[in-house]
Parts: structure tokens; sequence; C-alpha cells
């Protein structure tokens, strides 16, 4: 993987429900990208006094055009969506970690990888490398086909996005759908204004449940309603899923509960996007069966949610590795 | 692991350096002038120790060096200086630890580390084996603590052979001392003229004396000149300054503390101004005490002005998250904003300020533009400073 610091124009700023698609263009933008990596945009030009960039999940990307989901409810974010077609802004990318694609993709044998790669990272990130990849007990179903003699039958896949956590969804839908893999949406949001991707989806997957709070849109109720019985009907063995930690929660509690393995892109804020600054942490389960509070930039954004103690998200919890003494 | 290269950044990062030709390498480390053609000796020299140029990384704000080394070559820096790191692995604060302000942020992360030891066996390593100066921040609890940290980078320091200037040294050690102290109700070492003292003092009589300690102050204190002065006096070879600020944000939509920890500690080009008057006070009152300076710092200008107050090194830090490859862009823009003014040498600078005010009832009477005898005068002319003055180019 390699990103960069890159000088990329905004070719275009479409409404998209509450939302903005963002489309930004430069050449060899995305030429390194794999879906569910970021994106970290500076905002407010040069003389600016918002000094954190502002990370977004890749919605789509080819070599030279990349394409963001924003909401535009912060300052920063505002400025962006407010940006003129043709200004230029400053933005590293890819970033993270990108969602393991089932037997054969290069990303899974991650799992198996023991040691951190020479030029990277640092002990935390070396052996989040393969806290990433630890295989979750009981299933490994697809970890464990043979890259030589892959299944001409691909398993189903369920992806779940909540709010504009789709965005990513789609180009790994593609990527899904470029090996064989029957590909099943699930999108939910408080309303319908505030899905994302409802007709992309409706126009090349095996199906799209829409689910909204208050029934605006699809059936009424949360993307975990709809799961279960996605799962059993197509006897799906990877659920990937991007949204609110509530969500991720409840995703990972019934794909689990299904023994079918789920992939889930965090949301955590980031200062820096590159792993220098420690403000993205979350505690997450290494292979040593320890929890260390783990960054969801450089070892994430996407974790083996089996992995992840969401319900400890926001906390350190006591059995955490240098838990005590809080203070400084 | 990702890779970050830098694109664009190239061509302002070693601005002006139309050969390609970085600005590095030459043995006695001096360095091309872009915009001037002029060459800058850029050494500096820390309590013995001496630098190829004075531009580092601040502590709690690059790791160890290793992700930023995907950006730019590490080595290239004076030193990078690591995380501060305490006795044992420590998990840090709860989240959000962070809040962005205007022209900054508050930072609340607990000083989550490895622990001393696997510093030594991993990082500490890396960087020797990269050819990269180590400054070392260490952190405590108690004045045992210190003692027990340094304890272990001293014997780290013998048994490795690295020390004094040598690539992949450990060139100095930082004593953060703006952790509350858990023998005494919790408070700061760095707030106390004793308890600071006390720290420096054990950690001094830990390490081989080649290594020079640096005390790193804090500027929530009423006089940061006495705190600088018990430092010393307890052994410290010099001081850096400044640390964070303590801040506050408030959410006003959750109407809750934005960060878990409730408070954190301010960073960014919003402090600058502290930092400069830190160490003017500090460089004015022990003029003979190197000062590494940091607070704010974004382009090579505002490490000039640090400079000016009196700092012999400086420290790029919270502007690493904007832009990664910042340490190396001042670094470049330093050396520009050093021959522009006229500058041979690097150190020629340091406190120059001071030797233009005479008193603060004398006003701040401006060098002579016209006259060619002295540094400072020597390239101002009409399209000089004023054209360069905050312009990230």
């Amino acid at each position: 993987m390699t990103a960069r610091q890159m000088a990329a124009a905004v070719a275009g700023i479409e409404r998209a429900g509450a939302y903005y698609l963002f489309t930004l263009t430069e050449p060899g933008l995305g030429a390194d990208f794999r879906p569910g990596q970021f994106a970290a945009v500076a905002v407010g030009g040069e003389q600016t006094s918002m000094l954190l960039r502002r990370c977004f999940s890749i919605h789509r990307a080819d070599s030279d055009v990349m394409q963001l989901v924003i909401a535009g409810h912060g300052k920063g974010t505002r400025w962006l969506v407010r940006q003129a077609v043709g200004a230029v802004l400053d933005v590293v990318t890819p970033l993270g970690r990108p969602f393991p694609l089932p037997a054969i993709d290069p990303a899974l044998p991650a799992h198996a990888r023991a040691a951190p790669t020479p030029a990277t990272g640092s002990a935390v990130g070396g052996s989040a490398a393969a806290a990433l990849g630890a295989p979750p007990p009981a299933t490994g179903s697809a970890a464990g086909r043979s890259a030589a003699a892959p299944d001409p039958v691909r398993s189903a896949c369920v992806l779940v996005g909540g709010g504009y956590g789709s965005a990513p969804l789609f180009a790994l839908s593609d990527r899904l759908q470029a090996r064989g893999h029957p590909v099943h949406f699930v999108l939910g949001a408080a309303t319908k204004d505030r899905l994302f991707g409802v007709d992309q989806a409706k126009a090349f997957a095996a199906s799209v449940t829409v689910m909204t709070d208050d029934g605006s849109a699809g059936r009424q109720g949360l993307v975990s309603d709809a799961l279960p019985g996605l799962l059993t009907a197509n006897a799906a063995e990877t659920v990937y899923a991007c949204g609110p930690m509530g969500m991720l929660y409840a995703v990972t509690e019934i794909a689990t509960a299904a023994g079918v393995r789920a992939y889930c892109a965090v949301e955590e804020s980031m200062a820096c996007g590159i792993g220098v600054c420690m403000t993205c942490v979350l505690p997450v389960v290494w292979p040593d069966g320890r929890t260390r509070m783990t960054r969801s930039c450089t070892d994430g954004p996407v974790f083996d949610g089996s992995l992840v103690r969401w319900s400890d998200v926001g906390t350190v919890p006591a059995d955490c590795v240098g838990a005590m003494g809080l203070g400084a | 692991m990702t890779e970050i290269r830098s694109g664009h950044g190239a061509d302002h990062r070693r601005r002006g350096d139309a050969n390609g030709r970085r600005p590095t390498g030459h043995p006695e480390h001096t360095y091309d002038s872009g915009s001037s053609g002029a060459v800058v000796d850029m050494t500096t020299s820390l309590a013995g120790v001496e630098l190829p140029n004075p531009v580092m990384t601040a502590s709690g704000c690059a790791a160890a060096g290793r992700e930023l080394d995907q950006v730019f070559p590490v080595d290239e820096l004076g030193a990078v200086v690591t995380k501060s790191i305490m006795l044992a692995p420590r998990a840090g604060r709860a989240t959000p630890r962070m809040a962005e302000t205007p022209s900054g942020m508050l930072n609340s992360i607990g000083l989550q580390g490895q622990g001393i030891d696997q510093l030594c066996a991993s990082d500490l390593r890396w960087l020797r084996d990269r050819g990269a100066r180590a400054v070392v921040s260490i952190a405590g609890g108690s004045v045992e603590e210190y003692a027990k940290i340094a304890g272990r980078l001293g014997d780290e320091i013998s048994r490795s052979g690295t020390e004094g200037a040598k690539d992949g040294a450990i060139a100095l050690v930082e004593v953060n001392i703006s952790c509350p102290n858990v023998e005494d109700r919790g408070q700061v070492f760095a707030c106390d003229p004793v308890a600071a003292g006390a720290v420096v003092e054990a950690v001094r009589a830990e390490l081989p004396g080649r290594v020079p300690v640096f005390a790193k102050l804090s500027p929530d204190v009423t006089d940061v000149v006495s705190i600088g002065r018990a430092c010393v006096a307890a052994g410290a070879d010099g001081l850096s300054a400044i640390n964070t600020l303590l801040g506050m944000v408030i959410d006003v939509d959750s109407m809750r503390p934005a960060l878990a920890g409730l408070t954190g500690g301010l960073s960014g080009p919003a402090i600058r101004p502290v930092a400069v008057r830190c160490i003017w006070q500090l460089h004015a009152a022990l003029p003979d005490v190197p000062i590494i300076g940091v607070g704010g710092i974004k382009t090579g200008l505002d490490a000039l002005e640090l400079v000016l107050a009196g700092a012999s090194a400086v420290q790029v830090g919270t502007t690493i998250f904007h832009d990664p490859g910042a340490p190396i862009r001042v670094l470049a823009e330093l050396t520009d904003a050093l021959a522009a003014r006229g500058f041979a040498r690097f150190t020629d600078c340091v406190g120059h300020a001071h030797h233009i005010v005479r008193s603060p009832h004398e006003g701040h009477p401006h060098p002579d533009l016209s006259d060619e005898g002295g540094p400072h005068a020597s390239r101002f002319g009409p399209n000089g400073p004023s054209t360069q003055r905050g312009e990230p180019t």
C-alpha cells in the first residue's frame, strides 16, 4: 500500500439526500485504493485555523478520480462542500487497512501475517496486522479456501450500511461481484433522506433491504432487525458493515451468533490519520488474547468485529494492557 | 502497511532546491538556501551534543518516527523526539481524546505507551538502525519512577554504545515533568520548583554524564524562570519550552465536556506567542543554558521566531497532524529565512532579538535596513522579508 499527499481538484459536488457526493480528480489519486480505505483532507485553505484533517471513507475510486460522501454538518465539512469546482485540496490517501475479500484476495493472507513487514510500523501496527487477521473461532470457511483451487460457487456476502456509512460498501460490492459473490445490501438510516446509495444498490445487488427508524422508506426498524433473516436465507458467509458503533456492535453479535465473520469499518474521530497521534483508539483483542487500545487509522478502520470490545468503546477496560495508573 | 509518500509536497518541502538536492548530506551540515543561493551552516550544539540541524519533532506528535519516515527520511532531522515513555505499558485515557480548537487542539491521550523496556527493544533500535538521532522523552508519576526509567535508559545507552552526536545515537533525554505526582495529591511536578528539581536530580544521577538532560517546562506556572532555574540547579543541562497549556472544551450540543478526560493539553499555532514569551524570559535570565523551543511552529518563520527569542533548537509538533511533512519543510524554510537575513550560521541567530531590544522602555528599535554591516540587515530589501511572512509555498 502506498499513500501519497496530493493536490487534487474538486470535480463535482452533488447533493445526495442529506449528504454530498464529492468528486476529486488528480492523476493517480485512486490508483492504489482498495475498498474500506480512507482519505484525509485538509480543510480551510492555506491560512486555515482548522488544523486537523477530515477523514472520509472512499466511496469509489479509479486511477484518476475519487468520490467521497460528506455530511457537511461540521465547520470543516461545511467548508468542503462549499468549494467550487476546480478548487484544489490537499489530500492524503489511501490510508488504513481495507476490507479483506473472501478466499483468494491478497488481503486475506494478512490474517496469517506473523510479523510486521520491515518498512512499516511500530510494534502496535505490526502486531495488529495479526490482530486483524486472527481467525475467529468456528468460522474461517473463507480463509480456508485455497487460492490455487477457488470454489467456483461463491458464498453470499451481506453489506450493511448505516447512514452515509454505506459509502465504502459500493466499491467493495464491485469487487465482490467481479469475483462472483452474490451481494445483498441492508441500508438503514433514521429517515429516508439520510439513506445513501439505495438506487445504486438496487441497480446491481442481488437484494436491497431498506430500514428506517421512522418508516419513511423501506421497513420501519433497524438494520439489525433485517440481518438475521438475510444471513439465513442466503447462506451468507461474510458480513461487511460500516456505520455507527452501536450498529456495528449489533451486526457483529448477530453475525457471530450465526457463525458468520463480520468485518466492520469504524468511524472513530481521528486527528492525524497516519498513526502518530493516538486519538482514534478503541479496545481490540490481540492474538495473544489481551486487549490493547488500538489505533483505528493504521490498525483499522476495518476490524474483524469479533475482536472489537464494542461494549467497551469509549472506555479503557480494566483488563486492557496498561490500564492501571491513569493520571497524566 | 501504509507507506506515505510526499507528492506535491516535494517542491515546497525542499523549496527552491532547484537541483533536486536534499538539504542534507553536506559534510559540514551546511544547507543550500534555495531562494537566495546562500549557504547556511545549520549545525547546532545542545550542551555539548552537536546536531546537524536544529529541527526536531515534538514529543507525542511523531510516535517514534516510523510513520513519518514514510513521508520523509527522519534521519534528515536534527533529532526525532519519541513520545513520552513511562516505566510500564500504559493504556492511556478513554476516548474522546481530542478536540479541535481555533488554530490548535486539545489532547488528553494519557501517555498511552509500551513502557521503557519495549521502547528500548524496538523503537530505539529502529531509530539507531535508521541512523536517526533520538531524543528520548520520559515521564513518571513519582521521582522514583523517573529514576527507574532513566536507569533503564542509561543501561541501554551503555549497552548499545550510542551516545553523543553520532548518527543513530540517543542524543539527549528530555524529561516531561508535566505529570501529576501521585505521591503529592497529583500536584504537577512542573508547577513546583522543588518537585521539578527532585525529578531532574534523580534522572541526572542515573544517566551517563555525557548524555544531556533537558527539562521540559510547563507554561502553566506563575514564573517559568523560577522553575527553569530550579531544574538547572538540580543538574539539567538545558530546558525545553513549552509543554501544552491546560485547556477545556465543552460541546454545546451535548452540553458536556468534549474530552473524556475533561481537560486536555492545548497545542498548535494558538500557543506560539506563549512559547515565544517563555523562551524569551528563560534566555534572558539564563543566557548560558541551551533551550529547545517548542510550541505552535507551523512554518520556518515561526521557528525563526522561537530562535530569535533564544532557542538553540526547535521542535515541530501538532502541525504534523495537518501536514505530515512539516518538520522537513520547516527545516528548509528556516534555512531560507536565515539566508535571507544574512546569517551564515544558525547559531548566530539564537537569541538575536535580545541584542536589538535593549529595554522595554526603549521600545523596539528596528535594524537600519540600509546598514550592510549587521547580519540582520544584509538581505532585507524591499522584496525581502515582506514577501516571506507566512508563505506556505
